[in-house]
């Protein structure tokens, strides 16, 4: 009983001071309250710093009239136009160029990945040798390799290389017709959508098909038919409204058409030569990184060996590629504004062209600094949910 | 908890207090014993390293025109060679004691930049150059609609370009550049069919070229384009200093000062010539300014007058051969004028 009274009191009698529960709390509170504090000393430094040197602050400079042009801009855009507006030209670019290049980096990628381990020796070492040499090269090189690549080899506009369907190529970019959609040419898009549509619910059926009594369905044939044939048969009752305009020549280079300018080619295909070689890397240590067993289990059933890949590794090895494969997708938009480097206007340029023209320094790095943090965010957001998707689903 | 709390207040406050204020910009370059001097990445005749990797041009002379008045030895100087969109943050932020660097005098610069010019050291005006080789026929930038233009980044240029474009209702396409030597290359390669800057810029520009024969300046100037050095506001000292040596520099060739005959000039007898080389009796006008007495000879000894510095960077004695045009004298029918040294 005495042992039991003096066992219960000792909690109580233990110093305050030497709690440990509030020993945590007071650490804790005096850490945030000196981060606070510093944060704020800098900020109120900035500002008392700003204003003694008779540099103007805040971000009313936005809404003033940008004076310069940008050569490639997504959304109307004139030197009429507002700053905001021209960071927000370079902001677009800057999306698309990283989406084409995570699209073609992770198509590149897989291929790359999945012949470092085909069984055929060619092929294996080719993939190997690309591997090697992209992965090891700095970035910026790759980007100077395809613009002096570009620039170098092609010709000059008054002897651009004929391509066929009216294209050309000079040292000015690609150009091909660009399409014009005449009277009547919604119908064609619903007659897309109706397609794909159709298609995906014809796959649906036919797997459940599958599933009940075994027999199978052309579906890939199906859904060809369906995607391709509902559009033209539309574009014909819709009376052919479209129509292409061909680039031509003139005075200084070829006008109409459209027009890919090496800078954004140059870009686009370095962030996806570097960019799939590390995803090559992450496909072939996924693939490798699934049992050997499965393979052969999924061997002694009886399935082809394109089967055992589809069916069997690949489904497994994403739940290994996956995480790693989101921080290259972020390595290649952060990439993305070494565009700096060939004059492609990415948010990096206009942003730093803004910040030039109206000596804002702090607020456009502040800026730039945001908007890739809330792309990186963003991207790292929408690979956890594929990453979910794809987990193993225990039952 | 209250005395920790007292003390990080304590520890802002003095935080706060402490970066209020600072040295005075002479004071500061005397203790460091050199002039820190923001310059181009290499623009010919203006500020460009030679063979031996000294800088030369009128951008550094003028530095060095400085340094001789503060420390009357014109070596005095350290280059820091700055990009169109890096040169306003290094003066602001301190990283360089004057801006020389063919930078366009505008009200937003003097104002919102919390920059100050201290004069035109050379009027410029935006030109364009194309091959004529593989462009014959265009001899006016009124024809060039549609074309390509290679231009720097963040400069007036820039916006000159889209104003004069658009006042003639013209198309262009735009290829920009941050960097000069990026630029050149893109023009030398035929990215684009026409150059862009200052007319000055391109006649040096076009010597660096492959076949600098083949490209020709058009006759058209776009702009006013006036060039100077800055310093940074508030400290009217330092910046009486810089302004005044570009006076002297002047004064000296209206006077007839030159490197030569600087020595005998002190003897003169005029007396404007003996108060501007501080020969007068009792003299107070360096001092006053903050420098020695002589700064007018050491400025002199270390770069010669205005006109020597111009026909040797830019004008005769260079490979770019310029007239001096609107940067004579105003006695010669230029524009160049300085206020009395008295």
């Amino acid at each position: 009983m005495a042992s039991q009274e003096i066992l219960r009191e000792e909690p109580s009698r233990a110093s305050f001071v030497n709690d440990p529960k509030v020993r945590s709390i007071f650490f804790q509170v005096l850490v945030v309250v000196l981060l606070g504090a510093g944060v704020w000393w800098i900020v109120q430094n900035t500002i008392d710093n700003l204003a003694r040197l008779h540099i103007a602050s805040g971000f009313g400079f936005l809404r003033g009239r940008a004076g310069f042009d940008i050569s490639d801009t997504a959304i109307a855009y004139s030197s009429d136009s507002t700053y905001g507006r021209a960071i927000v030209v370079g902001f677009i670019n800057t999306l698309i160029v990283a989406g084409a290049g995570i699209v073609t980096a992770t198509l590149i990628g897989f291929i790359l990945g999945i012949g470092r381990l085909s069984r055929n020796w060619l092929i294996r070492k080719i993939c190997m040798v690309y591997v090697e040499i992209f992965r090891n090269i700095p970035p910026l090189l790759v980007i100077f390799f395809w613009y002096s690549g570009v620039l170098a080899v092609l010709p000059i506009p008054r002897e651009s290389i004929n391509l066929p369907f009216g294209s050309f190529l000079n040292q000015r970019g690609f150009y091909f017709p660009r399409a014009v959609w005449g009277d009547g040419s919604w119908l064609i898009f619903v007659a897309l959508l109706v397609g794909i549509a159709m298609a995906w619910f014809v796959a649906r059926k036919a797997r459940q098909r599958q599933m009940a009594t075994g027999q199978q369905f052309p579906v890939f044939w199906t859904s060809l038919a369906l995607i391709v044939g509902l559009p033209l048969l539309a574009y014909a009752l819709s009376g052919f409204p479209l129509t292409f305009d061909f680039p031509k020549q003139s005075t200084f280079n070829l006008t109409g058409g459209f027009q890919v300018k090496p800078e954004f080619l140059s870009l686009y295909l370095a962030l996806s030569c570097y960019t799939a070689a590390f995803i090559a890397e992450i496909v072939r240590a996924g693939i490798v990184g699934v049992s050997k067993g499965q393979t052969e289990a999924a061997g002694a059933l009886g399935l082809r060996p394109g089967s055992i890949l589809r069916l069997v590794v690949v489904p497994q090895a994403m739940r290994i590629i996956i995480p790693p494969l989101t921080s290259q997708y972020l390595n290649l938009t952060k990439n993305s504004s070494l565009a700096i480097a060939i004059g492609y206007p990415d948010l990096t340029a206009t942003a730093g062209t803004v910040l030039n023209q109206t000596g804002q320094a702090i607020e456009c790095v502040l800026i730039m600094m945001v908007v890739y943090l809330v792309l990186s965010l963003l991207t790292s957001a929408v690979m956890n949910v594929v990453n979910a998707k794809m987990a193993l689903v225990e039952r | 908890m209250k005395h920790i709390a007292i003390g990080i207040l304590g520890a802002a406050a003095l935080g706060l207090t402490a970066s209020a204020a600072s040295a005075g910009t002479l004071d500061t370059v005397k203790q460091k014993g050199f002039i820190q001097c923001g310059v181009s990445t290499g623009l010919a005749g203006f500020s460009a390293p030679d063979d031996k990797g000294d800088w030369q041009g009128i951008d550094a002379d003028f530095c060095r025109a400085v340094a001789a008045a503060v420390f009357g030895d014109g070596t005095k100087v350290k280059f820091t060679p700055l990009s169109a969109k890096e040169r306003f943050t290094a003066l602001q932020s301190g990283e360089v004691d004057i801006l020389s660097r063919n930078t366009t005098w505008t009200i937003n610069r003097d104002t919102a930049l919390g920059l100050n010019f201290i004069g035109v050291t050379y009027y410029d005006g935006q030109g364009f150059m194309i091959n004529a080789k593989k462009l014959p026929g265009v001899n006016s930038a009124l024809q060039l609609s549609g074309a390509a233009v290679c231009v720097q980044s963040g400069t007036t240029t820039e916006l000159n370009l889209a104003d004069y474009f658009k006042s003639n209702k013209m198309e262009y396409n735009p290829v920009v550049f941050e960097k000069l030597e990026e630029v050149n290359a893109a023009y030398d390669a035929g990215r684009c069919d026409v150059y862009t800057t200052d007319q000055s810029g391109l006649y040096g520009i076009r010597l660096t070229l492959g076949a600098p024969a083949d490209h020709v300046v058009l006759p058209e100037i776009i702009s006013k384009e006036p060039l100077g050095p800055a310093v940074r506001q508030g400290d009217d000292q330092w910046y009486h200093i810089v302004k005044w040596t570009y006076f002297a520099l002047l004064q000296a060739e209206e006077l007839g000062i030159t490197k030569a005959n600087v020595e005998e000039m002190k003897a003169s007898d005029n007396p404007e010539i003996k108060r501007v080389l501080g020969q007068e009796a009792d003299t107070k006008i360096g001092t006053d300014l903050g420098v020695s007495n002589d700064w007018v000879v050491n400025i002199v000894k270390a770069v010669g007058n205005y006109g020597e510095m111009f026909e040797r960077n830019v004008g005769s004695g260079s490979p770019l051969k310029i007239a001096r045009g609107i940067n004579a004298l105003w006695t010669k029918g230029g524009l160049q004028y300085a206020p009395p040294i008295r």
